[in-house]
């Protein structure tokens, strides 16, 4: 038979019920508000972006999107060279990354699996995620540099070594962790009677994962494209050590390729600083805002192009 | 006459706008087996998660009308002492691969924060294990993992599972369709042990199975409730003709 405390415990159940529920509503609430508090504090970035950059927005108007003059000394803005800048090294070093991160996704999610290889590889991928930025600004300076530079010298363009396109390939190395890191997981995850199915119809390898790997996986091997370029759109620090940091743009697209340049986020570490007066300060601020909406609308884009294509 | 445990009063399930329970009415007295069939997609086991109001927990799952569960409605009660009252078992075995048979069994009391003394627990486990006929084979080995049982093994552990928070309805959602036939057997063994004590009601898509181990019969199409009965009766004079096909095998 039951004993006594067990009868307790059954004559509870209504009571302890309730309680059960009432802490399962706080817990509910506490979760709301914890989720309320990181969506407030980034309507509070925007706030004071938008605040900051009244007084350029105001004297500057929407012309500050496409004036390709940067000349503070004049009081001239145009973001217009940033602008560019920022796009073309990201989607650069996003098209040089991704063949990597899709192979390294392959190759650790499917084929190599398990084992010492794979672990250290593994390990070797995530730390290069791990490494702080301004490394590789050194590492660009004293390796990337020269090779562009004697590239540069024989297609004939100023050997400048500096630029988009050094840039571009140190943001490629830095970004295929994050999209090569998911892929990874991701791969792993195809449920096997699915790859077996195609295997036991006499598929090979390649065409296993031609057909059912990437296939199943392809939504979220595109979201792990779209956190490398976000990363790609604002890395600061080794960019800013690389660009060459001229306001200037170039006329042709050789020219702006392999020449120095700026990007949204390089020239604002470079010049906050040195902003002396107020108007100078609030263009750089609006910089910011320009490129916190290019991110923000690089993701919306990103996102409706997943929710596309994972209801067909 | 007794009060029925359980009466359906116009139940309606949804998926979102999709309407796959349609006006259930139904009594189910206590100490009853019932079995529930009917082809795939007949909102046969919609009807049984809405009982304790499982339905809810998927996205867009939605519930009208009413489920009585002696006397009061489950939609007005506190759903967690719904759950409490009402024990389910489900298609796959699912103990809980990180907990030991021992842990398994009393995991209703640990989940809901129970504080119970060793004695208290060593009473519940060996009772309930008893009752679902698994003592026998397990006394030994309490402190493995549930996973390492026979599939059969696994599905009477969470039986013991359920009938350990002393349950006055158990629910079974194809309890057995995920198992070889012997732990088939075992567990269709194990419902007429349990009827002395629990009221059941038992999704199936075997008819055998139905026939085999239930008082009464409920008959599901289309979301419809087509035909309560007895069991035998159904089987062998089913009032309606869409019964009849189905038990003869027209369509499945």
């Amino acid at each position: 038979m039951y004993t006594k405390t067990l009868n307790f415990v059954e004559n509870k159940r209504l009571e302890l019920s309730d309680s059960q529920l009432k802490w399962e509503i706080f817990f509910k609430r506490l979760l709301i508000v914890m989720s309320a508090i990181l969506v407030l504090v980034i309507i509070g970035v925007l706030v004071t972006l938008i605040q900051k950059s009244m007084p350029s927005i105001k004297s500057l108007g929407i012309g500050f999107l496409w004036g390709k003059v940067w000349d503070p000394v004049q009081n001239i803005y145009g973001a217009y060279p940033f602008l560019i800048g920022t796009l073309l090294t990201s989607f650069t070093a996003l098209i040089i990354s991704i063949p990597f991160s899709y192979a390294i996704a392959i190759y650790l999610g499917e084929y190599n699996q398990k084992g010492w290889l794979s672990d250290l590889l593994k390990n070797a991928i995530e730390l290069i995620a791990a490494v702080p930025s301004i490394i590789y600004g050194f590492w660009g300076i004293f390796v990337l540099v020269p090779i562009v530079r004697s590239l540069e010298i024989k297609l004939g363009v100023a050997p400048f070594g500096v630029g988009i396109c050094t840039s571009s390939l140190v943001l490629a190395v830095m970004i295929i962790p994050y999209s090569a890191s998911l892929g990874i997981t991701l791969i792993r995850m195809v449920p096997s009677p699915l790859k077996e199915g195609a295997y036991a119809l006499g598929a090979t390898r390649f065409e296993v994962i031609r057909n059912v790997v990437l296939p199943f996986t392809r939504t979220g091997l595109f979201a792990g494209v779209l956190l490398s370029l976000g990363r790609a759109l604002g890395e600061t620090m080794a960019v800013t050590m690389l660009i060459g940091n001229t306001s200037a743009i170039g006329n042709s697209f050789k020219e702006i390729f392999f020449g120095p340049s700026n990007t949204m986020a390089s020239v604002i570490a470079n010049e906050f600083n040195e902003a002396d007066h107020d108007l100078y300060v609030s263009a750089l601020i609006e910089l910011g805002l320009v490129l916190f909406f290019v991110t923000v609308v690089v993701n919306l884009i990103g996102k409706r192009v997943i929710s596309k294509a994972s209801k067909n | 006459m007794e009060n029925p445990i359980v009466k359906a009063e116009n139940y309606n399930g949804y998926f979102g706008d999709n309407h796959v329970v349609k006006d259930v009415n139904i009594s189910i007295k206590k100490h009853e087996v019932i079995a529930v069939m009917g082809p795939s997609g007949c909102g046969k086991t919609t009807f049984l998660r809405g009982i304790n109001r499982m339905h809810e927990l998927i996205p867009g799952g939605t519930s009208k009308g009413k489920i009585l569960l002696d006397g009061q409605n489950v939609f007005d009660m506190n759903v967690i002492y719904v759950r409490y009252k009402i024990g389910m078992v489900f298609q796959r075995p699912n103990p809980f691969p990180n907990l030991s048979i021992y842990e398994n069994v009393v995991a209703g009391y640990m989940l809901n924060g129970i504080k119970m003394s060793k004695a208290d627990k060593d009473v519940i486990v060996e009772r309930s294990l008893t009752s679902a006929a698994l003592w026998n084979e397990v006394k030994d080995s309490l402190h493995k993992k549930g996973t390492f049982l026979s599939g059969g093994q696994q599905q009477r552990l969470c039986i013991a599972r359920a009938i350990a928070m002393q349950p006055e309805l158990i629910l079974f959602d194809e309890p057995t369709s995920a198992l070889d036939p012997i732990s088939t057997s075992s567990v269709e063994n194990l419902f007429h042990e349990l009827k002395s004590n629990y009221t059941l009601i038992i999704v199936t898509h075997n008819m055998q199975q139905a026939a085999r181990v239930s008082d009464k019969t409920a008959f599901f199409y289309m979301g419809e409730l087509v035909e309560f009965d007895d069991t035998k009766k159904m089987f062998t004079a089913p009032a309606d003709q869409r019964t009849q096909n189905y038990i003869t095998g027209r369509f499945s």
